[in-house]
């Protein structure tokens, strides 16, 4: 029984993790309608940059993420602007070749740069520490940071989405591109600052990627595929969907593992492909699209 | 001088041109209407003026400067605001969003603010915390035109403000138009609705398969005439 509620603890702070991964992508298709096959790289590419910062400057990751956070939102700003932007039209085709690419490039320039060897982001004591809850059952202090952090992302986008002036331009601007020009919105610009906007949140997943197991640069495509299947199984462009779509893939991995340790992977894609027989548009879909 | 003042103005679809060589002229405070059949270029006409289709830089003219290579995030903030055919309310925000957001765009003082919309259309006060589209037709022009007003522009660019809505709605919006320009904005009507635009206008100009057919006052102009610029023969 404790083994269980156990599962289920590990499952809802797991999916903290993964509705991290998934809320920069679901801000990026609620925006520009871009499906970005880079994410996961860019996760990665995220977790290098605060490991650089760190090391260089012999500061714990929790420190060095804030200095990466603005770092990124210019580096997001900048790839939407130079390159992105001009890939967004009424095909599909070329984002995802483009973002593919870039995918690509990322994996291998970090290769290049940092060697196939795995890293990991040191926090010392913090990394082990945990909280019992009585009844045999603790919790990893990284771990509930990480789904603390998961909701106060989206609590955070939700306000600048349904609170402020920018975040009534990205809404206006992801119904109806030609007519948010004429209320006076650079749409390219609106574009760049959601997609620096999606890089901060990027940042704050790859520190606790980074906190939590160890990180190569060729693990970004499975951690993009999670992300997906967090974001589909919420419904797309609702952030509170993407969380609970996160929580459902942790529940059943943990509870997949717990059942058979080989099943952890497959339990959370079979999950997925349930969510999409039962709920097609997943569980908190937006009324229009 | 004319406020506002199209030169020879042309326009393009990839190949198919849809204006030949347009020129019309609207004075401060003045009201005119373009009529004419479907496809006649009326909302390109508009389109173009608002910054929409690429076309040559002195093909538009505004208070004496040329505005035809402005980009239509641009043009608004000149004070040309466009209310686009068929609404085209942002369907995820709620009416009173549709409203601020029209005036995010602009920054000038004038007589339009959130309170002076909601006086001059009080329906959409009553919907303004529910999202756009569950509002009726006529609630949806009101709270376009509102959304155009809220930039508090100098030219007021309508695009068929009657398009699928009932004789009596249609009436009652067009109740609103002396307001709006006893507030000193200047208005181009692209009409079908050719008695609504002749009873609205200072001067109408009839467009027929991207020119035009026919200019001048409408009490000046006789059925006959106008059947003829419209239809063609």
């Amino acid at each position: 029984m404790t083994g269980w509620l156990d599962a289920l603890i590990q499952g809802v702070l797991l999916g903290g993790l993964y509705a991290l991964f998934a809320a920069g992508l679901s801000l990026m298709f609620g925006v520009m309608r871009l499906v970005n096959l880079a994410h996961g790289d860019l996760i990665v590419l995220a977790a290098f940059t605060i490991l650089v910062i760190a090391q260089k400057f012999g500061i714990d990751p929790f420190v060095a993420v804030l200095v990466a956070l603005p770092i990124l939102f210019v580096v997001g700003f900048l790839l939407q602007s130079v390159l992105l932007n001009r890939t967004l039209g009424r095909d599909l085709l070329p984002p995802l070749l483009v973002t593919f690419g870039l995918s690509i490039i990322i994996q291998n320039g970090l290769l290049q740069m940092f060697s196939a060897d795995t890293q990991r982001l040191r926090s010392g004591a913090i990394e082990t520490a945990s909280i019992a809850l009585g009844g045999g059952i603790a919790v990893g202090v990284v771990p509930l940071l990480t789904l603390l952090s998961a909701i106060g992302v989206i609590v955070m986008l939700n306000l600048i989405f349904y609170r402020t002036r920018i975040g009534r331009a990205f809404r206006a601007t992801s119904d109806d591109p030609e007519v948010a020009q004429l209320m006076g919105i650079e749409v390219k610009r609106v574009f760049a600052t959601a997609m620096g906007l999606a890089f901060v949140v990027i940042a704050i997943a790859a520190l606790y990627l980074g906190l939590r197991a160890n990180f190569d640069p060729t693990i970004g495509p499975a951690r993009l595929l999670y992300a997906f299947e967090a974001v589909i199984i919420g419904g797309l462009g609702s952030f509170w969907g993407t969380l609970a779509g996160g929580i459902v893939l942790g529940l059943a991995q943990t509870i997949g593992a717990r059942i058979d340790p080989e099943w952890q992977v497959l339990a959370g894609h079979v999950a997925f492909l349930v969510v999409l027989v039962i709920r097609p548009r997943g569980l908190f879909p937006r009324a229009q699209d | 001088m004319a406020l506002l003042e199209t030169r020879n103005l042309t326009a393009f679809y990839g190949d198919f041109q849809a204006l030949y060589g347009i020129d019309t002229t609207l004075d401060a405070g003045e009201t005119i209407a373009i009529i004419g059949a479907n496809g006649a270029g009326k909302s390109t006409f508009l389109k173009a003026i608002a910054g929409l289709i690429r076309k040559s830089a002195e093909s538009v003219q505004f208070d004496g400067r040329s505005i035809g290579e402005t980009r239509a995030a641009d043009i608004v903030k000149l004070g040309i605001a466009l209310v686009p055919e068929g609404r085209r309310l942002f369907p995820s925000l709620t009416v009173e969003e549709n409203l601020l957001i029209g005036g995010d765009g602009r920054k000038a003082a004038g007589p339009w603010t959130l309170d002076r919309v909601y006086a001059l259309f009080p329906v959409l006060k009553e919907r303004r915390f529910f999202a756009a589209p569950t509002l009726s037709g006529g609630q949806q022009q009101m709270a376009a035109i509102g959304r155009a007003l809220m930039s508090n522009p100098r030219v007021l660019l309508c695009d068929e403000i009657s398009l699928g809505l009932a004789p009596i709605i249609i009436a009652s919006i067009y109740a609103s138009l002396p307001l709006i320009k006893a507030e000193g904005t200047s208005v181009v009507l692209v009409e079908q609705d050719i008695i609504q635009a002749m009873k609205a206008a200072d001067r109408v100009y009839c467009f027929q398969e991207g020119r035009m057919s026919l200019t001048g006052r409408p009490r000046d102009l006789t059925r006959e005439q106008i059947h003829r610029a419209y239809f063609g023969s």
